[in-house]
């Protein structure tokens, strides 16, 4: 019987051993094929350069610094829509609705997070860009603007989903001190529990901020595409992620572009990484058993 | 004492607007997916293979593809994720490692799919030599399907009431035979939602599998784990952004959208009447 306790908790502590596996096979793999890249051109110039030519027969050149400030710029854009929108409905969902309301509010909310992106991209890429585009009269549709909303629209639910937790975790004390106190229902979420559940909120800000900043299909079909800084958010841009998918099926293993777009994604993996640890370690505070 | 009255409705009513418009964002996307997407849905377009360089036919091998893809990957995922969780929350010795671990699940749970794209190239595709294929595919969408299914395991062998671990060792069970009799079924329909949702998730993928396993066009269907295959996100992406017949693409492109959407939605709904049939007949 020892026998078969032994190999059971073998079996776990090996399965475990995977996922760190995992892990250090995402960081080995990416970093392995990109920092070569640095033997050619120092950090400072792939992080600080402004200009992408990768492909350039003689003189390629491999600043990043406008894909950053493109994804940067659609990050805070989805941001802003994402915000006020799941902020307000996770307000209205954790303690306004009716609990017979609640049950029909949550699941709209949680739907908009099992939409495939691809799908969102396509609503983004055939509808709405072409609505943009006439609406202000513009040359395309397919930019800083549309990518925002659409973007906002997938962050939503984990900012939404996120900060409900953190407002119904807020004790229920807490609401009757302050309505027995007078307050109307209104001050008491808006004085009292919001600000009581801010760290849960602030986390699921920071990871929206994560999954907005590292989506890919959206940005690569709806964003543009064009390495600049925009000059109004009318404007097309081109994001870290979408440049990695658009031109990795160019590349030839083990060139300077196929690095680049490795360095790339290394930076991505330390953003988004340092952005889910700050929002785990000091915002959500992971409840220890 | 009016001014308060007034920001009370008013300040209600905001968040109420705020909601009701994220539904309707959400109804207006729906809708106008299915209003495109409906009139191509046929049993020829689910049926058949494409045709005419993609302009015509039907989507048959790129729903197989995602079948085959969905399924292996998270049998693949499943029996790892699933002891790993146990290990997380029934052994949890030494800590120092247990830290390590949840680090690298949270860690996992947050890389961008385009990342997990690229490693699934460097590793299953060129050092593994397992080209662009079903299984590099697989394997890449299994690494990023741990995450959800060890974080959801977990929640549900946390669900489990400690009277029946106690009661069990108390009549003198093994630590293992604990688990195995008396946590995992007790915890097997979370486990199972859990694992639906993943299938979700799984299944609309389009980045991981943009350089591991995804092809444009095949004929035929998949014979063997070398294989590419094609499949339904990638191929939504494909018609929209390469091949020039726009006109003929666009209206296949949604109706692939919709038969996803189905796909990933009906599956979702499944884990939801699961969940809400278990809590109706809780036992405990």
């Amino acid at each position: 019987m020892q026998v078969r306790e032994k190999a059971f908790v073998g079996i776990t502590h090996t399965a475990a051993l995977f996922s760190l596996a995992a892990v250090f096979g995402i960081i080995f793999s990416v970093f392995r094929e990109g920092i070569p890249l640095f033997c050619t051109i120092s950090i400072g110039d792939f992080i600080f350069g402004s200009a992408w030519y990768p492909t350039h027969a003689e003189t390629p050149q491999f600043g990043v610094l406008y894909l950053l400030i493109g994804s940067l710029l659609v990050t805070l854009g989805a941001l802003m829509i994402a915000v006020p929108l799941g902020l307000g409905s996770a307000i209205f969902i954790s303690e306004i609705a009716t609990p017979r309301l609640k049950e029909i509010a949550k699941p709209i909310v949680e739907l908009l997070a099992a939409i495939p992106s691809v799908v969102y991209g396509l609503f983004g890429m055939m509808v709405l860009a072409p609505f943009v585009r006439e609406l202000i009269n513009l040359n395309t549709g397919l930019n800083l603007f549309s990518t925002s909303i659409i973007l906002g629209l997938m962050v939503l639910p984990i900012i939404s989903s996120m900060s409900e937790d953190a407002l119904a975790n807020v004790p229920k004390q807490l609401r009757e001190a302050s309505l027995a106190l007078g307050a109307t229902s209104w001050e008491t979420i808006a004085k009292v529990v919001v600000p009581a559940a801010r760290r849960g909120i602030v986390g699921s800000v920071l990871q929206g901020f994560g999954r907005a900043i590292g989506e890919t299909m959206v940005v690569l079909m709806v964003a543009g595409g064009s390495a600049q800084i925009p000059k109004s958010i009318f404007d097309s841009i081109r994001p870290l992620t979408s440049t990695i998918a658009a031109e990795m099926g160019e590349t030839v293993i083990g060139d300077l572009h196929y690095r680049v777009l490795f360095a790339i994604a290394g930076l991505l993996f330390i953003i988004t990484f340092v952005i889910n640890l700050v929002a785990d370690l000091v915002f959500l505070k992971r409840k220890v058993k | 004492m009016k001014l308060r009255y007034l920001a009370n409705i008013s300040g209600k009513l905001l968040m109420a607007l705020l909601f009701i418009i994220t539904a309707l964002m959400l109804f207006i996307f729906l809708g106008s997916i299915f209003s495109r997407g409906i009139g191509v849905i046929s049993w020829s377009f689910i049926s058949e293979t494409p045709r005419s360089g993609m302009t015509e036919g039907g989507i048959f091998p790129a729903i197989v593809g995602t079948f085959w893809l969905t399924l292996l990957s998270i049998l693949i995922a499943l029996p790892l994720g699933i002891f790993c969780a146990i290990y997380l929350f029934c052994y949890g010795k030494p800590m120092w490692f247990v830290n390590m671990v949840r680090l690298a699940i949270n860690t996992l749970a947050g890389v961008p799919s385009i990342i997990y794209g690229l490693f699934g190239m460097a590793v299953f595709v060129n050092m593994f030599s397992l080209d662009v294929s079903l299984i590099s595919g697989a394997l890449t969408l299994s690494v990023l399907a741990l995450p959800l299914i060890i974080n959801t395991t977990e929640e549900a062998l946390q669900s489990v009431p400690a009277d029946f671990t106690e009661a069990s060792i108390a009549l003198g069970a093994q630590k293992s035979t604990t688990i195995i009799r008396v946590v995992l079924p007790s915890a097997l329909p979370n486990i199972l939602t859990g694992v639906i949702i993943s299938i979700g998730r799984v299944a609309g993928e389009t980045a991981p599998i943009m350089f591991t396993a995804a092809t444009f066009y095949s004929r035929k269907l998949p014979n063997s784990l070398s294989d590419e295959v094609m499949a339904l996100p990638y191929h939504i992406f494909a018609l929209v952004t390469e091949g020039s017949k726009a006109t003929q693409q666009v209206p296949i492109a949604y109706g692939s959208a919709l038969v996803l959407l189905f796909l990933v939605l009906g599956v979702s709904s499944i884990a939801i009447a699961i969940r809400y049939h278990m809590r109706r007949n809780k036992q405990w």
